[in-house]
């Protein structure tokens, strides 16, 4: 049984976070997330041409995500350059988290990029790089109901944990269950989960991700909102 | 968006957009360990809107038949679609492997590094160190922003142990031993006047660049002669003489 | 009576809460969810008794008919040009809308407008998947020759137009400039020489930059007023 977490963290304790909206200057929107010691990177940009034509959807733009490690990003050996399965399915997921707050019905035809890089890994990454997406995202100026917030819950020695470091998500009989929320719902937009679980277990990560997704949501409109008070006062 | 006649007239009456002299750099900020948790060495390097991470991955390899007793380095620059709407998902193209080798023969040829010192059992194991290059924000000068990021990273870089043959990674070991400093510093030709550092605008309208790596004993290691114009003996003295006093103030800021 | 959530000249994100009971009449980014008046963008609030005004913080240029716009000339074919208009895609300049001139069939219309070329021009008609046409018939629409041509966020272009053109106008006067201000956020400015002109870019991007403070005229005024005087010393 997992009595202690190796952090010291209690069960159901997110790590450290920190964000910032406005990094990369080239992107009509970006921004960095960070938890523990992952570290995502996101930049947009669009509404641009879609090609090949066959693509472009007469009544909205589209969303596209890409997901990357950065080649030094990850624990043991270099991550080869250059997109893997892993990462294409990653950036697949990341597009069906934040497309049902998304609307894109303005710029018909278009696509809307968005880039995502891990500068830092220590698990949790493609939860970080929806959160960092969906603050880039707003900060671009898109019409969206809400932003989404994603943290990664499981189990670890049988206990239910939140947002697993990479020590945690390496033990044998661990269980990583991604969840993407939409805060003001509380509706579920990624779920993901691989690993040996209960129906009873599944349905308690699942209520724990909720809560915690709360405490990232505000850190996100901390986020945004310092970007611009600035300009206002 | 600065029309093209703008810049060059500006650049002709020896002003720039940003109030700089033709010879200033921007703004240059260097912070270390900015990915330490998993990468051997990291940095990230700031030149005005110019932004560039770099990272070190030490991995054992087997070594070139004709090298059995040296390790090597491997340098890459991967221009991500994150950093400029004019970077596309792909494989490395023309560009990013111009950068990736200008970068890797200024380290190399250098002698900073000791080959023969990254050799563990010859003829069979080597250290292979891999330099990963990203930009985050292009602003221009990518080529200098680059250089700096990867040398920063290899100074702070440290070993991973090494247990029966086999990486530990959640070990650091020794610094890497760097014997020279190099510094690569491009100088650019602009309508017949030579500039620093250039904007993304200002680089549109290069005719040639000149980008010399120089030892702190004023050695030259590595020189690329780039851009589409020619250069004459009377410009090469001259963006010779540019290089060296800025490199000796880029050196500065890594001390 | 409803309950408010938000003050005067504060900022909310997407998701954000902003009044709760149907008292309120919102102007702008901002959609209803049973009682809840939710924001949908990132934007200012500005609350005039019970309409409560959010002005958008920032977003893509989104072109509309009637708007004046500085295009640059992306591609001349045979009977028209494709101007890029900060849009994702190129707008459509015909043969008819560019001169009232006779153009015999296979001139060369470079002659005209060539390529890279900007110009100021007026958006004729804005179809539902956003095919845009161009008019270059009208008073002040012209190719633009030298000078410099700045992006700004286009949602600030009221802002630096000002009142009746207020504030436009008191830098055109402070910096001797000529400027042209499009819809699409970008703006072209002449003067004599490049200081006036960095000058006059250095305003504008004050008024970018805190577009929503108050007392910005006078503020903008006193700062190029003290330039001047730091140039005449």
């Amino acid at each position: 049984m997992y009595e202690k977490r190796f952090d010291g963290r209690a069960f159901d304790e997110l790590r450290p976070m920190k964000a910032k909206v406005g990094i990369v200057k080239n992107a009509v929107g970006s921004a960095m997330f960070q938890i523990g010691k992952t570290i995502a990177l996101a930049a947009v940009y669009g509404p641009r041409e879609l090609h090949p034509r066959h693509l472009q959807d007469i009544s909205s733009g589209t969303l596209r995500c890409f997901y990357n490690m950065m080649a030094f990003s990850g624990s043991g050996e270099r991550v080869k350059p250059g997109p893997s399965r892993r990462s294409r399915e990653i950036g697949l997921v990341t597009e069906k988290a934040i497309l049902p707050v998304l609307d894109l019905t303005e710029f018909p035809r278009t696509t809307v990029d968005v880039f995502i890089e891990l500068l830092q890994t220590d698990a949790g990454t493609r939860c970080a790089g929806i959160c960092a997406a969906s603050m880039a995202l707003a900060d671009a100026g898109f019409k969206m109901k809400d932003l989404v917030a994603a943290v990664s819950c499981g189990l670890v020695g049988g206990k239910i944990v939140v947002d697993l470091n990479y020590e945690e998500e390496a033990q044998e009989d661990a269980v990583d269950i991604p969840i993407a929320i939409i805060p003001r719902t509380g509706e579920i937009t990624l779920l993901q989960a691989d690993g040996i679980v209960t129906r009873e277990q599944l349905k308690e990560a699942i209520s724990l991700a909720k809560r915690k997704c709360l405490e990232i949501y505000e850190i996100q409109k901390r986020a945004l909102k310092e970007r611009y008070e600035k300009e206002v006062k | 968006m600065i029309t093209r006649d703008y810049i060059i007239s500006l650049i002709n009456s020896n002003k720039r957009f940003d109030g700089r002299n033709l010879l200033d750099y921007r703004d240059i900020k260097i912070e270390y360990n900015v990915s330490e948790k998993n990468a051997e060495g990291s940095a990230r390097v700031k030149i005005g809107e110019t932004e560039v991470v770099a990272g070190v991955k030490f991995e054992v390899g087997e070594p070139f038949p004709d090298t059995p007793d040296e390790g090597t380095i491997v340098v890459n620059v991967e221009l991500t679609p994150l950093a400029s709407s004019e970077f596309e998902i792909g494989p490395p193209g023309i560009d990013a492997i111009e950068i990736a080798r200008v970068i890797d023969r200024g380290i190399r040829e250098s002698r900073a590094i000791d080959f023969k010192s990254l050799c563990i059992k010859e003829g069979e194991k080597i250290w292979l160190i891999f330099i990963d290059i990203y930009p985050i924000n292009d602003g221009g000068n990518l080529l200098d922003a680059s250089y700096l990021a990867a040398i920063a990273a290899l100074k702070n870089a440290r070993f991973p142990a090494l247990v029966e043959d086999k990486v530990d990674y959640k070990t650091r070991k020794e610094n890497l031993k760097l014997n020279f400093l190099p510094i690569e510093c491009t100088v650019y030709k602009i309508h017949n006047k030579y500039v620093i550092d250039p904007t993304h605008e200002e680089e549109k309208m290069i005719n040639a660049r000149l980008t010399v790596a120089i030892r702190e004993d004023g050695k030259i290691c590595a020189i690329q002669k780039g851009g589409k114009g020619p250069i004459s003996d009377k410009d090469f003295d001259e963006m010779l003489k540019i290089a060296y006093e800025k490199a000796k103030e880029l050196r500065s800021l890594l001390k | 009576m409803g309950k408010l959530f938000v003050k005067n000249k504060q900022i909310v994100v997407p998701g954000e809460l902003i009044a709760k009971g149907m008292d309120y009449i919102p102007v702008g980014d901002a959609y209803r969810d049973g009682e809840d008046l939710i924001a949908s963008r990132v934007s200012l609030i500005d609350i005039n008794g019970r309409v409560i005004k959010l002005i958008p913080l920032r977003g893509t240029y989104i072109p509309k008919k009637g708007d004046i716009v500085i295009g640059r000339i992306n591609e001349v074919g045979y009977y028209n040009w494709l101007v890029d208009i900060g849009y994702a895609y190129d707008a459509n300049l015909s043969v008819r809308d560019a001169t009232s001139d006779f153009i015999e069939r296979g001139t060369e219309l470079s002659r005209y407008y060539d390529l890279d070329e900007y110009i100021v021009t007026r958006i004729i008609s804005v179809t539902k998947f956003k095919a845009i046409d161009l008019t270059m018939k009208g008073p002040g629409l012209k190719k633009l020759v030298g000078g410099i041509i700045i992006n700004v966020i286009p949602q600030r272009i009221p802002r630096i137009v000002g009142k009746k053109g207020s504030m436009i106008n008191l830098i055109k006067e402070l910096t001797n400039c000529q400027i042209i201000v499009g819809q699409n956020g970008r703006i072209w400015i002449r003067g004599k020489n490049a200081e006036d002109e960095m000058l006059a870019i250095k305003a504008i991007r004050l008024v970018e930059e805190k577009a929503h403070t108050s007392g910005l005229t006078d503020e903008i005024k006193n700062f190029l007023m003290e330039a001047k005087k730091g140039k005449n010393v």
